[in-house]
């Protein structure tokens, strides 16, 4: 029996839902550009929330740059075919531009210093350079760059975030840092915490108001008090603005491990935000099988059945890498899994890894992904684009190691405004 | 002689058998006397203090790492019907027919008695499959012919295109629990183990081996050991242990590397019917199986990692026996060094002896020493009834053998290496605080706790790298990934550690792990590597 699947007509078809997927579908469907996204989300639950432009270069230096735009500079000079050569240096601050301001008027803020990176505490007690810290968070990069007297909290039962950890980790260079454990209000019962029901929890104003109880007696001299990641997820500033009220000192917050509520917050915010601007989204659907027809591309999309067909003029594919699902490796060679496009390779499997897991130089096999052209659109082993209208963009792209040189975001962000820009002009 | 026992023991259940794992740490200048000193805590060392107590004797083993640390934890864990053999060397084939009956009989609690499989493919020697049953029957190994219905019947995993199969009675050995078991008894005899404790020299006067000296590795402390007799067991290291007491041992090394599969995929062993080769045995262990193993020739002991090359090679050589091989998950790979007697002028190392050699050193001007190397697992026992005849007669002590005819007694408690065991304990006596640190693997604070403990009554401190020995941290799915980051923030809770030595404790945690995985980063492995460096390089910056 043939079934019927609902038919869906649309100009860009967003393969993807991680940062390049939905900065792709937020930038398409500001262009009015009619738009699906369709993918698994299960990769942006790992995000820390903090959106690095461009950090270290080169990598086997481990070279920290202050200034990522110079840092980007640099990059682009040596290694010219990373995508970021590819993108003018005014469309990459617009993106940004653009990126942000959706983000505040959607309700999560985000603070930077317009040609700074700053530098954030992490929970292990190291510190990162990253470029836009969320308005929750800010206060920690000026409690570090000040070295104030600061008091870290942590939670009884909250695995992973041991306010001790950063504080012994951090103390030579701040000697006035403190820590304290404290029991979340009603958790007492529970053996272990998790940091989305403890964020769910405080969006109910008497709930704050007993953890901000819990904490006063705390503070003592502290001028600042820092918290692991849990002032709500859909309200976070609103959260943030009452404790700080309540304790009566600066706060902020320290991202956690996963799992964490720091993705679960870009995940919401874009899931009820993109379809009030007209983007159809078909989330933990895959796609299935596309094939072309003369206005462009039909895409099966469903579970493991058909359940829609989408007819679009174009895609962006931003898939990912191997957890993203957009790469896949068996132990020969590394392919592409939608279109089987050409994948640029890094040689035998020998040569994938290093034999130390922390080596400086990174993995070769970072370096894989999709060669593109100015256009971003995929090449084919003559180096021609493969279609017209299909482009690429974020950690599917090859020649940059978005691990090691802290430019996930940036890349994600910068090449999905290229991608749509590209297209728009295409069609 | 003045000493203070202090316990290496991993669990409490350990505290019980007070004997077990208490480890003796003398004080300075402080001279332990014995009769029998036993360098090695292989199976080897551990069958030989066992035999020696039988008969009466005080012995104390001595091992620089840990249980098993050398290629007696690295292995199939296969005892052997002999079969293997039967077409190079009749006398091991009939060696280890014999001692796999009497261990199936002696040792039942570390045996599961699979049976086993030979199988050929196409394109395999058609001569060496005809020989087979009846070289076989020559050595006296049972064998039966098995049509290929029959052969798929039993085992389906088995390629379509096998030309020809044989039963035998291989069967799959836990070599921890054989070695535990064995030292189990012994100490209960009143011998004496020492763990990680080096030998570093020895004081030889008048043809005798007058003196051991020895450094405890955990905190550095020296001291000496006085034995009427010393028996050198430590495998792959015996030539530089023989060195030290100024004798020569013409050992030569063969790196095996072995692939651990996600699950079991057979029942039975399944050997692959040609002469000895890469990848031709795939044994059960519990609910995984092992695979393997290669043959690489190496000049030196440091750095034994099997490497992408040899695990290509594992995949591709078994999956024309069994074809899912190809596709299945790996979740560690591992390698050993076999050591092997013969001259180096041999090219291909499995033509070298796989036999075993007792060396009296007579001809090296020492009464009083004797080395034990090469042998198999599966002969083991004999291995340690041939040194022990030996090392009695020259005590004088005429009691006979025991270990062909009296049973290994099981040792009981087992420890939290054992995969499940953790899970176990923790369901049976579960604390409301008793929270999950290890979630794969379901390794909660509770045993942390239990091993910081251990670690302090040595005098040690822990860190990750510690607890992962240890326990099964770091040995699950997620390769470390979460149950390091939340493993090193308890251990600042607990004030195990200070200052910033978090850093270089996940550091070397999380590159001691890799070893095991660099090999198998493909399909899902290579997915759960990613993540694992985009949060300890793309979020924490630990590379920097």
């Amino acid at each position: 029996m043939i079934k019927d699947n609902p038919e869906i007509n649309c100009e860009l078809a967003v393969i993807g839902a991680g940062m390049a997927g939905i900065a792709s579908a937020l930038f398409a469907s500001k262009r009015g550009i009619s738009t699906v996204q369709v993918g698994l989300t299960s990769g942006i639950i790992f995000a820390s929330g903090l959106i690095d432009l461009m950090g270290v270069h080169p990598i086997s230096d481990g070279k920290i740059w202050e200034n990522p735009w110079k840092a980007i500079n640099a990059l682009t000079s040596d290694i010219p075919n990373h995508p970021f050569a590819r993108i003018n240096k005014d469309d990459i601050h617009k993106a940004f531009e653009e990126f942000l301001a959706f983000m505040n008027n959607a309700g999560l803020p985000y603070c930077r210093y317009e040609n700074r990176n700053a530098k954030m505490i992490m929970p292990v007690g190291s510190v990162k350079h990253t470029y836009c810290v969320p308005q929750t968070m800010w206060n920690g990069v000026l409690a570090l760059e000040k070295k104030c007297s600061c008091l870290i909290i942590d939670i009884r039962g909250l695995r992973g975030f041991s306010a001790r950890q950063i504080t012994e980790t951090l103390k030579t260079s701040w000697p006035a840092l403190r820590h304290a454990r404290i029991s979340f209000p009603n958790t007492d019962h529970l053996e272990e915490v998790y940091t989305e029901p403890i964020a769910r929890c405080l969006s109910l104003s008497e709930n704050r108001k007993a953890l901000a109880q819990i904490v006063i007696p705390h503070v003592k001299d502290a001028s600042m008090v820092g918290f692991p990641a849990i002032f709500g997820i859909h309200n976070s500033v609103e959260i943030y603005r009452d404790l700080q009220e309540m304790i009566g000192v600066t706060i902020f917050e320290i991202p956690t491990i996963p799992p964490s509520i720091t993705g679960l917050r870009i995940k919401e915010t874009f899931e009820s935000q993109l379809p009030q601007k007209g983007v159809r989204l078909l989330l933990q659907k895959k796609v299935l099988k596309v094939h072309r027809n003369k206005g462009g591309f039909v895409l099966d999309i469903g579970g493991s059945d058909t359940e829609y067909t989408v007819k679009a003029k174009g895609i962006i594919l931003a898939s990912g890498r191997f957890l993203g699902g957009g790469l896949h490796a068996d132990r020969k060679q590394i392919r592409e899994s939608i279109f089987n496009l050409p994948v640029f390779q890094v040689g035998e499997r020998k040569n994938w890894h290093s034999q130390n897991f922390l080596d400086p130089k990174g993995h070769l096999i970072n370096m894989a992904g999709l060669e593109i052209d100015n256009m971003f659109h995929p090449l084919d082993s003559l180096g021609k684009p493969v279609f017209k209208t299909l482009f690429a963009a974020g950690s599917i792209l090859a020649h940059q190691d978005w691990l090691r040189m802290k430019c996930g975001s940036g890349l994600a962000i910068a090449s999905a405004f290229a991608a749509v820009n590209a297209f728009k002009k295409q069609v | 002689m003045k000493c203070y026992y202090n316990t290496l023991n991993i669990t409490h259940d350990y505290v019980t058998k007070k004997e077990l794992f208490y480890n003796l740490l003398p004080l300075k200048e402080i001279k332990l006397e014995t009769q029998v000193l036993i360098i090695g805590g292989g199976i080897t060392g551990a069958g030989i203090t066992r035999d020696l107590a039988l008969r009466g004797i005080n012995c104390i083993l001595v091992e620089k790492h840990d249980i098993n640390a050398g290629a007696s934890g690295a292995n199939h864990g296969l005892l052997h019907s002999g079969a293997r053999y039967v077409a190079g060397n009749s006398v091991n084939a009939e060696e280890c027919r014999e001692e796999g009956n009497i261990l199936k009989k002696m040792a039942p609690q570390c045996i599961e008695d699979t049976g086993g499989l030979f199988v050929a493919v196409e394109g395999d020697d058609e001569k060496y499959v005809a020989d087979f049953p009846d070289l076989c029957s020559k050595c006296g190994i049972p064998v039966k012919a098995l049509d290929t219905r029959e052969a798929l019947e039993i085992e389906p995993v088995l390629s379509k295109k096998i030309i020809a199969t044989y039963q035998v009675s291989d069967a799959a050995v836990d070599p921890f629990k054989l070695s535990m078991d064995n030292i189990y008894q012994a100490l209960d005899l009143g011998c004496t183990l020492l763990r990680h404790s080096k030998v570093t020299g020895f004081i030889i006067e008048r043809n005798r081996a007058l003196a051991t000296r020895l450094q405890n590795m955990l905190t550095g402390e020296e001291f000496t050991i006085e034995a009427l007799q010393v028996v050198n067991a430590a495998g792959a290291w015996a030539k530089e242990i023989a060195v030290l007491a100024g004798c020569a041992i013409n050992l030569r090394y063969s790196k095996g590397s072995l692939l651990v599969t996600h699950n079991r995929i057979a029942q039975r062993v399944i050997n692959r019917l040609r002469p000895s080769s890469n990848a031709d045995i795939l044994v059960p262990g519990g609910t995984v199986s092992i695979l393997g193993t290669t043959s690489i020739t190496i000049d030196s002991l440091d750095k034994i990692f099997p490497t992408v090359q040899e695990t290509d090679f594992i995949v591709g050589e078994a999956a024309a026996m069994i074809p899912q091989l190809e596709r299945t998950r790996y979740i560690r790979a591992y390698a050993g060094v076999r050591p092997l007697l013969g001259t180096p002028s041999v090219t291909d190392d499995r033509s070298l002896s796989r036999g075993f050699a007792l060396l009296d050193h007579i001809e090296d001007g020492l009464e009083n020493f004797a080395s034990i190397t090469g042998g198999k697992l599966t002969t083991y026992r004999l291995m340690a009834e041939k040194t022990a005849n030996l090392i009695c007669n020259r005590l004088g002590v005429s009691r006979p053998c025991l270990t062909r005819t009296d049973p290994l007694p099981p040792a009981g408690a087992a420890r939290w290496t054992k995969p499940g065991l953790a899970p176990k304990v923790w369901m049976k006596k579960h604390d409301p605080e008793d929270i999950m640190l290890c979630e794969c693997e379901m390794v909660p604070k509770s045993v942390v706790d239990s091993i910081v403990e251990s670690i302090h009554e040595q005098n040690g401190k822990s860190d990750l790298k510690a607890i992962g020995l240890r326990s099964r941290i770091g040995k699950g799915a997620c390769q470390g990934t979460f149950c390091g980051l939340r493993t090193c923030a308890y251990l600042y809770d607990i004030n195990e550690l200070n200052t910033n030595e978090g850093l270089t404790s996940l550091r070397e945690f999380v590159n001691e792990r890799w070893r095991g995985v660099r090999p198998l980063l493909w399909d899902t492995p290579l997915i759960q590597a990613e993540l694992q460096e985009a949060l300890y390089c793309g979020l924490m910056g630990l590379e920097l």
